[in-house]
Protein backbone atom coordinates (compact mmCIF):
# COMPACT_ATOMS: atom_id res chain seq x y z
CA UNK A 1 0.00 0.00 0.00
CA UNK A 2 2.73 2.19 1.08
CA UNK A 3 4.54 2.68 -2.51
CA UNK A 4 6.87 4.66 -4.27
CA UNK A 5 4.74 6.79 -6.59
CA UNK A 6 1.72 7.06 -3.68
CA UNK A 7 4.60 8.65 -1.38
CA UNK A 8 6.01 11.31 -3.78
CA UNK A 9 2.65 12.12 -5.48
CA UNK A 10 1.49 13.00 -1.66
CA UNK A 11 4.84 15.11 -1.19
CA UNK A 12 3.83 17.32 -3.99
CA UNK A 13 -0.02 17.69 -3.41
CA UNK A 14 -0.15 17.64 0.78
CA UNK A 15 2.01 21.34 1.55
CA UNK A 16 -0.74 22.75 -1.03
CA UNK A 17 -3.94 21.14 0.34
CA UNK A 18 -2.45 22.31 4.20
CA UNK A 19 -1.93 25.47 2.75
CA UNK A 20 -5.39 25.68 0.95
CA UNK A 21 -6.92 24.80 4.80
CA UNK A 22 -5.34 28.04 5.42
CA UNK A 23 -6.59 30.05 2.64
CA UNK A 24 -10.03 28.87 3.30
CA UNK A 25 -10.01 29.62 6.88
CA UNK A 26 -8.15 33.11 6.53
CA UNK A 27 -10.80 34.51 3.79
CA UNK A 28 -13.45 32.88 5.56
CA UNK A 29 -15.48 36.79 5.96
CA UNK A 30 -14.32 37.66 2.36
CA UNK A 31 -15.00 34.77 0.31
CA UNK A 32 -17.29 31.51 0.45
CA UNK A 33 -15.93 28.78 3.01
CA UNK A 34 -15.34 29.68 6.33
CA UNK A 35 -13.44 28.25 9.72
CA UNK A 36 -15.35 24.78 9.79
CA UNK A 37 -14.75 23.70 6.33
CA UNK A 38 -11.31 25.07 6.19
CA UNK A 39 -10.28 23.48 9.33
CA UNK A 40 -11.44 20.11 8.25
CA UNK A 41 -9.35 20.76 5.10
CA UNK A 42 -6.26 21.19 7.13
CA UNK A 43 -6.78 18.04 9.68
CA UNK A 44 -7.41 15.90 6.21
CA UNK A 45 -4.16 17.25 4.75
CA UNK A 46 -2.32 15.88 8.18
CA UNK A 47 -4.79 12.65 8.47
CA UNK A 48 -3.60 11.57 4.55
CA UNK A 49 0.28 12.31 5.35
CA UNK A 50 -0.08 9.90 8.34
CA UNK A 51 -1.74 7.08 6.23
CA UNK A 52 0.58 7.30 3.53
CA UNK A 53 3.61 8.10 5.61
CA UNK A 54 2.60 5.97 8.89
CA UNK A 55 1.30 7.56 11.51
CA UNK A 56 4.73 7.97 13.10
CA UNK A 57 6.61 10.14 11.33
CA UNK A 58 3.26 12.79 11.80
CA UNK A 59 3.55 11.76 15.62
CA UNK A 60 6.67 13.35 15.14
CA UNK A 61 5.56 16.46 13.17
CA UNK A 62 2.65 16.79 15.72
CA UNK A 63 3.87 16.36 18.84
CA UNK A 64 0.80 15.00 21.32
CA UNK A 65 1.43 18.21 23.70
CA UNK A 66 0.67 20.66 20.82
CA UNK A 67 -2.52 19.00 20.32
CA UNK A 68 -3.69 18.36 23.57
CA UNK A 69 -2.34 22.77 23.49
CA UNK A 70 -4.50 23.41 21.01
CA UNK A 71 -7.32 21.43 21.42
CA UNK A 72 -8.16 22.82 24.83
CA UNK A 73 -7.15 26.32 24.48
CA UNK A 74 -9.17 26.78 20.83
CA UNK A 75 -12.36 27.52 23.14
CA UNK A 76 -10.35 29.54 25.12
CA UNK A 77 -9.18 31.91 22.77
CA UNK A 78 -12.94 32.60 21.46
CA UNK A 79 -13.91 33.33 24.97
CA UNK A 80 -10.70 35.77 25.28
CA UNK A 81 -11.42 37.30 21.73
CA UNK A 82 -15.83 37.76 23.03
CA UNK A 83 -14.07 39.66 26.38
CA UNK A 84 -12.77 42.55 24.40
CA UNK A 85 -16.29 43.50 24.12
CA UNK A 86 -16.75 43.65 27.60
CA UNK A 87 -13.39 45.30 28.22
CA UNK A 88 -14.70 47.92 25.86
CA UNK A 89 -18.07 48.34 27.86
CA UNK A 90 -20.15 46.40 25.26
CA UNK A 91 -21.78 42.80 25.63
CA UNK A 92 -20.07 39.47 25.93
CA UNK A 93 -18.85 39.05 22.04
CA UNK A 94 -20.23 42.19 20.41
CA UNK A 95 -18.42 42.92 17.57
CA UNK A 96 -19.31 46.84 15.79
CA UNK A 97 -21.21 47.84 19.27
CA UNK A 98 -17.89 47.82 21.29
CA UNK A 99 -16.30 50.30 18.60
CA UNK A 100 -13.91 47.70 16.85
CA UNK A 101 -12.56 48.87 13.39
CA UNK A 102 -14.61 46.46 10.96
CA UNK A 103 -12.24 48.00 8.14
CA UNK A 104 -13.20 47.82 4.59
CA UNK A 105 -15.42 44.99 2.84
CA UNK A 106 -13.74 42.90 0.76
CA UNK A 107 -9.74 43.15 2.25
CA UNK A 108 -8.22 40.45 3.65
CA UNK A 109 -8.20 41.91 7.20
CA UNK A 110 -11.96 43.11 7.42
CA UNK A 111 -14.95 42.03 9.60
CA UNK A 112 -13.12 43.06 12.88
CA UNK A 113 -13.31 40.47 15.38
CA UNK A 114 -14.52 37.84 12.84
CA UNK A 115 -11.09 36.93 11.37
CA UNK A 116 -9.60 36.49 14.72
CA UNK A 117 -12.35 33.86 15.81
CA UNK A 118 -12.30 32.17 12.65
CA UNK A 119 -8.75 31.51 13.10
CA UNK A 120 -9.35 30.00 16.73
CA UNK A 121 -12.40 27.87 15.22
CA UNK A 122 -10.61 26.82 12.57
CA UNK A 123 -7.33 25.41 14.04
CA UNK A 124 -9.67 23.79 16.92
CA UNK A 125 -11.39 21.85 14.22
CA UNK A 126 -8.37 20.62 12.90
CA UNK A 127 -6.62 19.23 15.60
CA UNK A 128 -10.01 17.67 16.98
CA UNK A 129 -10.18 15.52 13.46
CA UNK A 130 -6.66 14.98 13.98
CA UNK A 131 -7.03 13.94 17.53
CA UNK A 132 -9.86 11.52 16.88
CA UNK A 133 -7.84 9.91 13.99
CA UNK A 134 -4.50 9.42 15.89
CA UNK A 135 -6.59 8.00 18.43
CA UNK A 136 -8.99 5.72 16.61
CA UNK A 137 -5.76 4.60 14.30
CA UNK A 138 -3.61 3.48 17.61
CA UNK A 139 -6.32 1.73 18.80
CA UNK A 140 -6.04 -0.61 15.92
CA UNK A 141 -2.86 -1.60 16.99
CA UNK B 1 -45.45 23.37 -14.78
CA UNK B 2 -42.35 24.25 -17.03
CA UNK B 3 -38.90 23.61 -16.31
CA UNK B 4 -35.69 25.21 -17.06
CA UNK B 5 -32.62 23.27 -18.30
CA UNK B 6 -31.63 23.85 -14.85
CA UNK B 7 -34.32 22.07 -13.08
CA UNK B 8 -34.06 18.85 -14.92
CA UNK B 9 -30.11 18.72 -13.97
CA UNK B 10 -30.94 18.94 -10.08
CA UNK B 11 -33.56 16.66 -10.85
CA UNK B 12 -31.33 14.21 -11.87
CA UNK B 13 -28.99 14.36 -9.00
CA UNK B 14 -31.59 14.04 -6.57
CA UNK B 15 -32.87 10.82 -8.53
CA UNK B 16 -28.98 9.54 -8.26
CA UNK B 17 -29.27 10.33 -4.35
CA UNK B 18 -32.49 8.10 -3.75
CA UNK B 19 -30.82 5.39 -5.72
CA UNK B 20 -27.24 5.72 -3.88
CA UNK B 21 -29.59 6.13 -0.37
CA UNK B 22 -31.23 2.52 -1.00
CA UNK B 23 -28.27 1.32 -2.91
CA UNK B 24 -26.11 2.01 0.66
CA UNK B 25 -29.20 0.06 2.46
CA UNK B 26 -29.02 -3.06 -0.10
CA UNK B 27 -25.29 -3.62 -0.18
CA UNK B 28 -23.76 -5.78 1.95
CA UNK B 29 -20.22 -5.89 1.44
CA UNK B 30 -18.99 -2.76 4.51
CA UNK B 31 -16.39 -1.07 2.42
CA UNK B 32 -18.24 -1.29 -0.36
CA UNK B 33 -21.54 0.43 1.38
CA UNK B 34 -18.48 3.85 2.71
CA UNK B 35 -17.69 4.18 -1.61
CA UNK B 36 -21.52 4.53 -2.12
CA UNK B 37 -21.77 7.04 0.45
CA UNK B 38 -18.90 8.93 -0.87
CA UNK B 39 -20.94 9.05 -3.67
CA UNK B 40 -24.14 10.23 -2.10
CA UNK B 41 -21.83 12.83 -0.82
CA UNK B 42 -20.41 13.80 -4.25
CA UNK B 43 -24.12 14.31 -5.60
CA UNK B 44 -25.23 16.00 -2.63
CA UNK B 45 -22.69 18.78 -3.39
CA UNK B 46 -23.11 19.09 -6.74
CA UNK B 47 -26.55 20.45 -5.60
CA UNK B 48 -25.44 22.35 -3.14
CA UNK B 49 -23.89 24.26 -5.80
CA UNK B 50 -26.28 24.25 -8.52
CA UNK B 51 -28.94 25.92 -5.50
CA UNK B 52 -26.34 28.67 -5.24
CA UNK B 53 -24.88 28.09 -1.87
CA UNK B 54 -20.78 26.80 -2.26
CA UNK B 55 -20.18 27.61 1.62
CA UNK B 56 -22.17 24.28 1.93
CA UNK B 57 -21.18 22.77 -0.90
CA UNK B 58 -17.49 23.58 0.34
CA UNK B 59 -18.31 21.67 3.81
CA UNK B 60 -20.15 18.91 2.00
CA UNK B 61 -16.91 17.97 0.35
CA UNK B 62 -14.74 18.21 3.05
CA UNK B 63 -16.58 16.82 5.58
CA UNK B 64 -18.72 14.38 3.92
CA UNK B 65 -16.82 13.02 0.75
CA UNK B 66 -13.14 13.13 2.77
CA UNK B 67 -13.70 12.76 6.71
CA UNK B 68 -16.32 10.52 7.21
CA UNK B 69 -14.81 7.96 4.55
CA UNK B 70 -11.76 8.16 6.13
CA UNK B 71 -12.84 7.33 9.65
CA UNK B 72 -15.47 4.87 8.74
CA UNK B 73 -12.34 3.26 6.82
CA UNK B 74 -10.11 3.13 9.98
CA UNK B 75 -13.32 1.82 11.92
CA UNK B 76 -13.94 -0.29 9.35
CA UNK B 77 -10.51 -2.09 9.42
CA UNK B 78 -10.53 -1.57 13.21
CA UNK B 79 -13.50 -4.19 13.70
CA UNK B 80 -12.13 -7.10 10.95
CA UNK B 81 -9.47 -7.10 12.91
CA UNK B 82 -11.01 -8.04 15.67
CA UNK B 83 -13.45 -10.64 14.44
CA UNK C 1 -47.09 -13.21 13.13
CA UNK C 2 -49.31 -12.42 9.80
CA UNK C 3 -51.52 -10.20 11.86
CA UNK C 4 -48.38 -8.09 13.20
CA UNK C 5 -46.94 -7.75 10.17
CA UNK C 6 -50.43 -7.01 8.70
CA UNK C 7 -50.85 -3.99 11.97
CA UNK C 8 -47.03 -2.82 11.19
CA UNK C 9 -48.08 -1.90 7.35
CA UNK C 10 -51.14 -0.16 8.77
CA UNK C 11 -49.24 2.03 10.82
CA UNK C 12 -46.14 2.85 8.16
CA UNK C 13 -48.73 3.87 5.82
CA UNK C 14 -50.67 5.93 7.95
CA UNK C 15 -47.24 7.46 9.21
CA UNK C 16 -46.60 8.06 5.50
CA UNK C 17 -49.67 9.91 4.56
CA UNK C 18 -49.28 12.18 7.51
CA UNK C 19 -45.79 13.07 6.61
CA UNK C 20 -46.86 13.74 3.23
CA UNK C 21 -49.90 15.50 4.59
CA UNK C 22 -47.36 17.80 6.38
CA UNK C 23 -45.29 18.72 3.05
CA UNK C 24 -48.61 19.15 0.87
CA UNK C 25 -48.92 22.32 3.77
CA UNK C 26 -45.55 23.64 3.21
CA UNK C 27 -45.66 26.63 0.93
CA UNK C 28 -43.96 26.90 -2.67
CA UNK C 29 -40.02 26.55 -3.01
CA UNK C 30 -38.37 29.69 -3.48
CA UNK C 31 -41.58 32.45 -3.67
CA UNK C 32 -40.85 35.64 -2.11
CA UNK C 33 -44.11 35.95 0.04
CA UNK C 34 -42.96 32.59 1.94
CA UNK C 35 -43.18 32.95 5.99
CA UNK C 36 -39.29 32.64 6.09
CA UNK C 37 -38.73 36.01 4.50
CA UNK C 38 -39.67 38.19 7.76
CA UNK C 39 -37.99 41.50 8.90
CA UNK C 40 -34.96 39.21 10.33
CA UNK C 41 -33.70 37.65 7.19
CA UNK C 42 -34.48 41.56 5.70
CA UNK C 43 -32.60 42.86 8.52
CA UNK C 44 -29.44 39.68 7.77
CA UNK C 45 -29.74 41.26 4.12
CA UNK C 46 -29.89 44.93 4.14
CA UNK C 47 -27.36 45.53 6.89
CA UNK C 48 -24.89 42.66 7.71
CA UNK C 49 -22.61 44.40 4.99
CA UNK C 50 -22.45 47.69 7.05
CA UNK C 51 -22.74 46.32 10.58
CA UNK C 52 -20.06 43.41 10.20
CA UNK C 53 -17.99 44.38 7.35
CA UNK C 54 -17.27 40.61 6.38
CA UNK C 55 -18.77 40.34 2.29
CA UNK C 56 -19.70 36.42 3.15
CA UNK C 57 -23.07 36.74 4.77
CA UNK C 58 -22.74 33.57 6.41
CA UNK C 59 -19.99 34.23 8.31
CA UNK C 60 -20.79 37.05 9.43
CA UNK C 61 -24.18 35.69 10.72
CA UNK C 62 -22.00 32.20 12.53
CA UNK C 63 -19.49 34.25 13.82
CA UNK C 64 -21.35 37.63 14.68
CA UNK C 65 -24.80 37.53 14.76
CA UNK C 66 -25.01 33.84 16.18
CA UNK C 67 -21.73 33.71 18.18
CA UNK C 68 -22.52 32.58 21.20
CA UNK C 69 -24.61 29.27 18.98
CA UNK C 70 -20.90 28.90 17.49
CA UNK C 71 -19.20 29.27 20.70
CA UNK C 72 -21.37 26.19 22.45
CA UNK C 73 -20.44 24.30 18.91
CA UNK C 74 -16.62 24.55 19.70
CA UNK C 75 -17.33 23.35 23.15
CA UNK C 76 -19.73 20.11 21.81
CA UNK C 77 -16.70 19.38 19.29
CA UNK C 78 -14.25 19.85 22.44
CA UNK C 79 -16.57 17.58 24.37
CA UNK C 80 -16.64 14.62 22.04
CA UNK C 81 -13.41 14.24 21.39
CA UNK C 82 -12.43 14.40 25.28
CA UNK C 83 -15.36 11.19 25.61
CA UNK C 84 -13.67 9.51 22.43
CA UNK C 85 -10.19 10.23 23.80
CA UNK C 86 -11.61 9.23 27.26
CA UNK C 87 -13.06 5.86 26.19
CA UNK C 88 -10.59 4.52 23.84
CA UNK C 89 -7.30 5.16 25.75
CA UNK C 90 -8.73 3.40 28.77
CA UNK C 91 -9.85 0.63 26.92
CA UNK C 92 -6.67 0.45 24.88
CA UNK C 93 -4.78 0.31 28.42
CA UNK C 94 -7.11 -2.37 30.14
CA UNK C 95 -6.67 -4.69 27.13
CA UNK C 96 -2.61 -4.64 27.53
CA UNK C 97 -3.05 -5.42 31.25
Amino acid sequence: MRDFILKQVASIILPFVCIYGFYVILHGAVSPGGSFAGGIIVGLSFIAFSTVYGIEKCRAKLPEKALVWTESFGTLWYGIMGMAGIIKGAPFLANKLAGIDVGVPGKLISGGLISFIGIGVGIRVASTIITLFFTMMEEEL
Amino acid sequence: MNFAAADYWIMTLLLILIVASLAMYFIKDLLHAIIVYGAYSLTMALIWLQMNTPDLAITEAAAGICMTVFMMIVIFRTSRKEE
Amino acid sequence: MKVRNLLILIIAVLAAYGMLLAVAELPPYGMPDNPIHNSVSERYINEALEETGALNMVTSIVLDYRAYDTMFETIVLFTAALAVVITLKTSAREGKG
